[in-house]
């Protein structure tokens, strides 16, 4: 894939262009001494995405391998550490990072503020994550340890014991995974506080809380569902340092302790992710949606109580995670019914959406073309996790493709799509630049025909009975062509994706200059020059509605005199 | 694209928000008590499952003491932060010096707990499951207190140097309350290991 065709963090420069020409070696100097959030949000999604395209390699050799039956492209023991990796690098150094990229960037100009509240908590937490990302992929290289065994991380991206005590995985390479998520796991603590405290303490005048944009918003309610969600797999990874250095017995079943106590942490974690990555996506779909349907946002107070209840629902459904496990009736029962709870607050906000769609002058630039598709898969991705939610189902399609193909509908249907929408929405503010649309074009049918290519055929595969996580199958299975179709869905997906590389760069230096508002929106970061002075706003604005920029715009109809 | 021309300039009535040290302390407590409910519940969850010896009942003994110095060391940063916020430098000073003396008391206990545990019980953090979890909890809220105790040593060296007064009461009561959630903490590490797991 082509890792390459991105210019490194550092050597894209968005800042105005000043007087002198700068070294390179000046250039990178000051990029990895920026305490701006603008700087530090941009080196966010590069990150992201430079990681994206090394996750999407993994995954596009994960298919070649399963394209055929009996095939040899890679052994058994390399597969196992390619789905590994493949899992952690998209959650972690992929999902998180550009999320937390985008929030860097727009919640300080959406509030009207200068900076974050915490600039250099700021830089640290960034650079906490970037070398996070470096410690999981040293591993290929340090994974082996004294033992000369192993290389990268090969006990899946949930890790259950006891596949991970020292006997079953020799070597340092679950060590590297471990330290490697703990690390990151410290930047984006320190990320969700910033957030936060910039929420709260430090919005421009007249910016109460039922003003901020929805963006915002959401990423408040994002980083406070963080907040309680990756410590406690933090404080799991610190039990399995212990089990694996100290020889203690947290998930040693033959000392007492239980794998099953190991599941519940991790999932814990695992399922409010979830909602952690799907949040920021709903996030940026409240920005485009409405103002590409010329409509102001519909019932921007129950948007905001539905983000509210699912981060509250999201903490008590992990367990749905586990109905193969055994547990009692009564858990059974209240995670089905905790889990089809969530169903109440997504249809409220895909309700919303879709009436704030209604009636619109709908225009169908790139962002809108990848939120509508977002609002059909997430739908779709929804009801597939109702199917999963009910136990008796769920038993029968657990660890099968069903469920592979339930989750990759959620975070590539809904939330790689809404980050593409974000990236193209917002890419003119960040460099001055449009992104090229006819390109944007190709990359979106691309891009849409290789998903439900894929994940579509995938589901069939899940009911025909294939497991997750096999590197191989037998060519009796009636799998073939199946599996032969999800391959090459992924490779059109792979195209698109470098279509979009290419799209990033070349736009960057030969796109049409974009303007402050190009897409004539409303929250404030569109007030400011694109890309922003360090300063962000000259003058401190003063807001008086959810959309100050159509107050200006139309001082003869503002929303101040309907809001109340 | 229309005409942008200027957003209002004034804005009428009195425009407050909360402090930004305060929110963000606010958060990294409420996650680190994520933290702490994980290996609280995997403590209780393992109470009684050891499969060999020592028990808990056999060798642990209540650190009475202890627990009432830390206790009060709420108690006196409480009186510190008063004092600097009417700018009586030298009253926090003191004050300061006594909490950072009962923290210290608090762990010199834990240390010689520990010691007795290890030498005469051999207790290890390898011997059984008690041992793994009991180390690690009250070994997370030891590291607590140490680095509380580091912060609150940084500040009374400024204060013995007459660096700190009345402008820094904010920063100094945002340290105090992470100083009290550690506190707060130990209620619940206390009644978890040295009540209900006895």
């Amino acid at each position: 894939m082509g890792e390459n065709s991105l210019p490194l963090p550092g050597s894209m420069d968005v800042a105005q262009p000043r007087g002198t020409a700068r070294t390179v070696l000046e250039n990178l100097h000051e990029w990895v001494v920026t305490v701006d959030h603008k700087r530090l949000g941009v080196l966010y999604v590069l990150y992201g995405i430079f990681f994206l395209l090394v996750g999407g390699a993994e995954a596009v050799a994960i298919r070649i391998q399963l394209a055929v039956p009996h095939n040899h492209f890679m052994s058994a023991q390399t597969y196992n550490r390619f789905f590994t990796m493949h899992g952690t690098t998209m959650v972690f150094l992929v999902g998180m990072t550009i999320i937390f990229g985008f929030a860097n960037y727009l919640v300080p100009l959406q509030i009207g503020a200068r900076d974050m509240a915490f600039p250099r908590l700021n830089a640290f937490s960034f650079w906490l994550t970037a070398f996070g990302g470096l410690l999981l992929y040293y591993s290929f290289i340090g994974g082996g340890g004294l033992y000369g065994v192993g290389s990268a991380p090969d006990v899946g991206w949930w890790a259950y014991a006891p596949l991970t005590a020292r006997a079953f995985s020799p070597g340092h390479a679950t060590d590297y995974w471990a330290l490697a998520l703990i690390v990151t796991g410290f930047g984006t603590l320190g990320t969700a506080i910033n957030i936060i405290a910039t929420v709260f303490s430090m919005r421009c005048k007249g910016m109460t809380m039922m003003r901020l944009p929805l963006f915002t918003w959401l990423m408040l309610v994002d980083s406070s569902l963080t907040l309680i969600t990756i410590t406690p797999l933090t404080a799991a990874q610190f039990m399995l340092l212990v089990d694996r250095y100290l020889d203690g017995h947290f998930f040693d079943t033959q000392a007492g302790g239980s794998a099953v106590v190991w599941m519940h942490f991790f999932w814990i974690f695992g399922h409010p992710e979830v909602y952690v990555l799907v949040l920021p996506a709903f996030a940026i779909a409240n920005e485009v949606i409405p103002v590409f349907s010329r409509k102001a946002i519909f019932g921007y107070p129950a948007m905001v109580a539905a983000s509210v209840a699912i981060a509250f629902i999201s903490l008590s459904v992990w367990a749905h995670h586990m109905f193969t496990v055994g547990m009692t009736s009564f858990s059974n029962a209240f995670f089905v019914l905790s889990t089809e709870l969530v169903g109440i607050p997504t249809g409220i906000k895909i309700f919303n959406w879709l009436a704030t769609i209604w009636g619109g002058k709908i225009r169908f630039a790139t962002p809108m073309l990848f939120c509508i598709a977002f609002l059909f898969q997430f739908m779709i991705a929804g009801l597939t996790g109702i199917m999963l939610s009910i136990a008796p189902w769920n038993w029968q399609l657990h660890n099968s493709y069903f469920v592979v193909a339930h989750f990759h509908y959620v975070l590539v249907g809904a939330i790689v799509f809404c980050i593409f929408a974000g990236i193209y929405y917002w890419y003119p503010k960040v460099t001055g630049r449009m992104l090229d649309e006819t390109l944007g074009k190709w990359h979106f049918w691309l891009f849409l025909i290789g998903f439900h290519v894929t994940f579509d055929t995938m589901h069939f595969v899940g009911i025909l009975g294939m497991p997750r996580s096999i590197y191989t199958y037998e060519p009796d299975r009636g799998w073939n062509t199946l599996n032969f179709v999800v391959s090459a869905g992924g490779m059109v997906q792979g195209i698109a994706v470098l279509i979009f590389a290419f799209n990033m760069v070349w736009s960057y230096y030969r796109g049409k200059p974009a303007g402050n508002d190009p897409w004539d929106a409303w929250t404030l970061e569109w007030y400011t020059a694109s890309p922003p002075p360090v300063y962000n706003f000259a003058q401190d604005p003063v807001v008086r509605s959810r959309r100050p920029l159509w107050d200006l715009k139309h001082p003869e109809d503002p929303d101040w005199e309907y809001e109340g | 694209m229309s005409a942008v021309t200027q957003l209002p300039a004034a804005y009428e009535g009195e425009w407050r928000l909360p402090s930004r040290g305060r929110v963000a302390m606010f958060g990294l407590i409420t996650g680190e008590s994520a933290i702490f409910t994980i290996f609280v519940v995997a403590y209780v969850f393992y109470i009684g499952k050891s499969l060999s010896g020592p028990m808990p009942r056999q060798v642990l003994e209540v650190p009475i003491f202890g627990t009432i110095c830390l206790l009060s060391s709420s108690f006196t940063i409480w009186m510190a932060e008063r004092a600097i916020a009417r700018n009586r430098v030298t009253a926090f000073a003191l004050w300061l010096g006594g909490t950072i003396c009962l923290g210290l008391i608090f762990l010199g206990g834990t240390a010689i707990e520990w010691h007795k545990l290890i030498y005469r019980d051999g207790l290890t953090i390898s011997t059984n499951l008690f041992g793994t979890t009991y180390y690690s909890l009250v070994g997370l809220h030891a590291t607590h207190v140490i680095i509380g105790l580091l912060m609150l040593t940084i500040v009374f060296t400024f204060a013995l140097m007459r660096k700190v007064s009345q402008q820094h009461a904010e920063r100094i009561a945002v340290l105090s309350m992470y100083w009290h959630f550690v506190d707060a903490v130990w209620v619940v590490v206390f009644t978890v290991v040295y009540i209900i797991g006895r």
